[in-house]
């Protein structure tokens, strides 16, 4: 099942399969590791669309929820 | 002489291996940002004197932000070393760089940093073999404990040229190939930190604990600040003011003199003299501030706080126009604007840049102005110091909302790393906290001084009185202050804590002393401020906040004369 990260619950896991977004994007995520194929864990989002904490091996980044709603993951069970 | 660079991605460590190898005064941060002024240093290699300098920390050579084309640029300069520091617990995101560095045809040494971690996290990795796979010499740190230097300033000479053949596509998937035969991962056992960063972060549990923080910082910040302030007061009455009057009295006997050295009362905070105010001042009420405010902001600094502070504030902020990573130049204008402004180089547009700038300035006053207020609010009740507080807490948010609305354009998405919790390096910390004290020193106490001997100057001289006397009735009239205290509004430009302290003889009433203190935090910034405005925004938007800062001084003081 696919979904994007905000729909992604805390402490799930997922594998990202898409990235819609513009080249911009994809290079500032692509820098921090976080690119279609990788595996995801959602560490934590806050209230009203706040920012979502994902973390990619071992690192953690924080995104906006609007980034968020790019990534598209395939969830891990 | 020869040049070397520290590369690498922001949280590696690198300014504290940058200290350890040169030895100077640098600041070393946990949170991406800080260093996009770079530091400078010397190290001796054998007997030629080489030249260190600490590159902002990049995830990439092809930048994304000001901070990183700071860092590409300084690479295409060229260098004949390039010292690239690696997080060891972060092998594969960090060796991305590393094989863009490879390409740049310059001599590389790698530095596998945070060596001691690896440990816990179960990260065990094979650096004889990564050295031979990439082939140029890799070196275990670990900053902390300076484990490694030693090794890294001995083998420095070896670094090599190496070019590392890849197709650019498949870069994720040689790194991967890479790790696969160095890194091996084992059981990661949680520590203390760990479980401390997870509650840190969640909603829940993480805004009660932002407010058991800024709590225990306000409480911390007073508790040491007030204790020194009594503790340097009865130095300074006791055994300085004698002993300086006795002095002063016997090598000039001239009245004029004495006036202007030692003023024309004994009362400290009122006779403005050279010797006694203009000492009182920065020494003892605000220097104890100063001292307590960048101790507990170093330590959530190094600890790695700030970042989370600016995820579980975002959406706040947002609401003001602003994301949350302006949380922190917010907090570091806590203590002085200038700092504060010059973290405003993180945000990428020019709307942003405004709004937070009229934040930083507005919110609260700095850490010298704040201990001048709380000395002169204080004794009245701590309750009008919070009601003061608070009028310019609401101002700042107000001014922020509509500009958000004003101004077009959208406020851009929050993307920052969390950096794990790491225990702050203590003589990391007591650098940083001395470089901010001595800016502190170098910068304010002698504009003190000099604000002080002005006010002697221009009493004396009789202009004060001339000013006073045009600009006096519309300052009576519509702010219900006395008209003397124009005089102290000219001065308020050169510095602002002066300007409050001026306000003592007056002997204002509770009323007038809200007004004149909200007054002249918000009508113009200080003069080193001011500058710092025009280098970071440009004349026209100076203008722009310095004309909003000084319409919402003007239009809330004569709202505040109206209704309290």
């Amino acid at each position: 099942m696919s979904t994007d990260l905000t729909q992604l619950k805390e402490g799930e896991r997922g594998k990202i399969v898409d990235i819609q977004g513009g080249f911009g994007l994809i290079k500032r995520l692509d820098a921090l590791g976080i690119k279609v194929g990788e595996e995801i864990t959602k560490i934590s989002s806050q209230l009203m669309k706040g920012p979502i904490v994902l973390q990619v091996k071992n690192t953690q980044v924080a995104i906006g929820y609007g980034m968020a709603k790019k990534i598209i993951v395939e969830v891990k069970e | 002489m020869k040049k070397i660079l520290l590369v690498g991605n922001p949280n590696v460590g690198k300014s504290v291996i940058f200290s350890r190898l040169t030895g100077i005064d640098v600041i070393a941060s946990n949170y991406p940002g800080t260093t996009v002024e770079y530091t400078k240093g010397c190290i001796k290699l054998g007997d030629e004197k080489v030249e260190v300098i600490d590159v902002p920390g990049t995830y990439s050579l092809e930048p994304t932000s000001k901070a990183e084309e700071v860092a590409v640029e300084m690479i295409k300069q060229g260098s004949d070393i390039i010292v690239n520091v690696v997080d060891s617990t972060n092998l594969e995101r960090n060796l991305n760089l590393t094989l863009q560095i490879l390409k740049r045809n310059i001599p590389v040494i790698v530095v596998l940093n945070f060596w001691d971690e690896t440990k816990h996290r179960g990260i065990s990795i094979d650096i004889k073999k990564l050295e031979e796979i990439l082939g140029v010499p890799v070196v275990a740190t670990c900053g902390r404990t300076g484990e490694g230097i030693k090794e890294l300033v001995s083998r420095l000479q070896e670094a090599k040229c190496k070019t590392y053949e890849f197709v650019e596509e498949e870069k994720w998937h040689e790194i991967g190939n890479i790790i696969s035969r160095v890194q091996k991962l084992s059981h990661k056992h949680h520590t203390f930190l760990d479980r401390l960063a997870e509650i840190s972060i969640h909603p829940l549990t993480g805004i009660p604990f932002v407010l058991v923080i800024l709590y225990l910082t306000f409480k911390t910040v007073r508790f040491i600040g007030e204790g020194l302030v009594s503790l340097f007061d009865s130095i300074f009455n006791n055994y300085y003011l004698p002993f300086i009057t006795n002095i002063i009295s016997k090598i000039f006997p001239i009245k004029l003199l004495q006036d202007l050295f030692l003023g024309t009362t004994p009362k400290v905070m009122e006779s403005f003299g050279l010797l006694t105010t203009g000492l009182y001042i920065p020494f003892v009420a605000v220097l104890p501030y100063i001292f307590a405010f960048y101790l507990v902001l170093s330590f959530l600094e190094d600890i790695g706080y700030l970042p989370r502070l600016a995820v579980l504030l975002d959406v706040t902020l947002h609401k003001i126009g602003v994301h949350g990573y302006t949380a922190i130049p917010i907090l570091l204008g806590f203590g002085c604007k200038v700092p504060g402004m010059l973290a405003t180089r993180i945000l990428e547009i020019d709307r942003e840049k405004i709004i937070a700038t009229v934040l930083i300035l507005m919110i609260a006053p700095c850490m010298p102005q704040t201990a001048m207020i709380v000395s002169l609010v204080g004794r009245h009740g701590t309750q009008y110091l919070m009601l003061i507080f608070l009028i310019l807490f609401i101002i700042a948010i107000v001014n922020g909302f509509i500009l958000n609305k004003i101004l077009k354009g959208e406020t851009p998405e929050l993307f920052v790393e969390i950096p794990p919790y790491r225990l702050p390096y203590i003589p990391i910390l007591i650098k940083k906290l001395w470089i901010r004290l001595k800016a502190f020193f170098m910068e304010a106490v002698p504009l003190i001084i000099l604000g002080v001997f002005i006010v002697g100057i221009l009493d004396i001289s009789g202009i004060t009185n001339f000013i006073i006397n045009i600009f006096g009735k519309p300052v009576v009239s519509i702010l219900g202050l006395p008209k003397e205290t124009v005089s102290v509004m000219i001065l308020g430009f050169l510095r602002k804590d002066v300007s409050i302290a001026l306000l003592t003889p007056f002997n204002l009433n509770i009323k007038q002393i809200i007004i004149a203190s909200v007054f002249l935090v918000l009508y113009l910034p200080c003069i080193a401020t001011f500058f710092t405005l025009l280098k970071e925004l440009g004349t026209k938007n100076t203008l722009l906040t310095i004309s909003i800062m000084l319409f919402t001084a003007i239009f809330v003081s004569v709202l505040l004369n109206l209704i309290l």
